[in-house]
């Protein structure tokens, strides 16, 4: 296939990048100061301070510091009164004429499991009445990976010296950035490597904490619980797995490649099949997809497949973010 | 169980000055570790299972594992022998 030889067609096969050199910042000229400069800098301010507010006679300024001592505390009680008063007057816990006892939250009540098939009122509130609310709340997860992804990224090497000619603040010449090999071996200082007792004991804790965080997701829409309470356990016990075995273990089967791939199939399955419930199911036209009968694994049509969604993506924020934290990558 | 409940405030109160008071970091987060853990006992008498497994793993479990690595990261937390090094 032929394409055009452009600037944003060599930008985008990333041959070539039209902002080096012109949007960096420029590393700023070193401020000195000589200790004599310093000193009469100082001498200067004292006179001054001395001559404009005349601090050893002037009472008024001592009355002022004293009251502005005064007023602050007086404010700050004075607005923690405010605030305890307010939440004096909020509506009695666990009382029926509450503002938030309305008819919505009846209608999910008396009418969730018909409509749902979920025995778990919360996750069919969570996955079917409000399934768009979850999808924003798990791109924001995948957005908050990609940020920490930029913030803490680390270089495979050093980078090569600046062209002569151009002035470029470079990254490389600053002590704190390492490179990922140097990330890696900075990363045990702390800690002894192979830890004979942490190894036996997450031998035997991380498989029953895959199982108990599969458990709960599977089971999100029958017990409490679902997809981002055991993505969150599943995630633990990854980092466990990850603290114990190192990260050689952990990229075998987990590398950046299958975070990306699971956090697209994830969000994208899931936006495809709200999006086609909302065409069909929602304003009570018929959706199609049965809904079983409650209390089955395999019933409540849609919410067991987003559950699991929304488990991967949240259990790979997880990892990624302590992976990202302590090597820079992973 | 009202009193459990009850020393339960009671503990989280606690928890969330002594957060503030510690001078160690280390300290704070394993005290904040604790406050995440009381939270989610209280979540179970207030019938929220949902929130309280959420809280558990998240909060007890996730947060402070992050924190302990941030700290490591900014130098901030200390081995014995070094801490004896800079006493002598």
């Amino acid at each position: 296939m032929k394409r055009k030889n452009n600037a944003f067609f060599r930008w985008f096969f990333g041959e070539e990048d039209t902002l080096i050199g012109k949007v960096e910042m420029k590393a700023q000229p070193e401020y000195e100061q000589k200790e004599g400069e310093i000193r009469e800098l100082m001498e200067e301010r004292a006179q001054l301070r001395e001559q404009i507010y005349d601090v050893r006679d002037n009472t008024k300024l001592k009355l002022f510091h004293k009251m502005y001592n005064i007023a602050a505390v007086i404010f700050c009680i004075t607005l923690i009164s405010i605030l305890l008063v307010n939440v004096s007057w909020l509506p009695h816990y666990g009382d029926g004429d509450n503002p938030v006892n309305n008819e919505v939250s009846a209608r999910y009540i008396e009418s969730g499991l018909q409509e749902t098939g979920a025995v778990n009122i919360v996750t069919g509130m969570i996955l079917d009445y409000r399934a768009f609310d979850t999808f924003g709340e798990s791109n924001v997860l995948f957005i908050a990976t990609v940020t920490v992804l930029i913030l803490m990224r680390l270089d495979k090497e050093k980078k090569a010296p600046a062209k002569p000619g151009v002035e470029v603040y470079s990254k490389a010449e600053d002590d704190m950035t390492m490179t990922i090999a140097e990330a890696q071996a900075n990363d045990r200082i702390y800690e002894p490597k192979n830890d004979a007792i942490l190894q036996k004991v997450a031998g035997f804790l991380v498989p029953i904490i895959f199982i108990f965080g599969i458990y709960v997701v599977l089971n999100g829409h029958l017990s409490p619980g679902g997809g981002f309470s055991g993505g969150a356990i599943i995630g633990a016990g990854l980092i466990l797995y990850l603290n114990a075995f190192g990260f050689e273990k952990t990229e075998r089967f987990f590398t950046e490649k299958t975070y990306k791939w699971i956090c697209f199939v994830a969000l994208t399955f899931y936006c495809l099949a709200k999006s086609y419930s909302f065409f069909t199911g929602a304003n009570h036209l018929e959706s199609g997809i049965p809904l079983g009968t409650p209390g089955a694994i395999v019933s409540s049509g849609l919410i067991l497949p987003l559950n699991i969604c929304v488990g991967m993506v949240v259990a790979c924020t997880m990892y990624a973010f302590y992976a990202l934290f302590r090597k820079g990558g992973f | 169980m009202n009193i459990f409940a009850y020393i339960l405030m009671g503990f989280l109160i606690v928890c969330a000055i002594s957060v503030t008071f510690s001078k160690k970091l280390l300290n704070s987060i394993l005290i904040f570790m604790s406050y995440s853990l009381i939270m989610s006992i209280i979540w179970m008498l207030l019938e929220s299972p949902d929130l309280a497994i959420t809280e558990a793993a998240v909060g007890a479990g996730v947060t402070s594992v992050l924190f302990f690595v941030t700290l490591k990261k900014i130098n901030a937390m200390m081995g014995e022998d070094e801490q004896n090094e800079k006493e002598e």
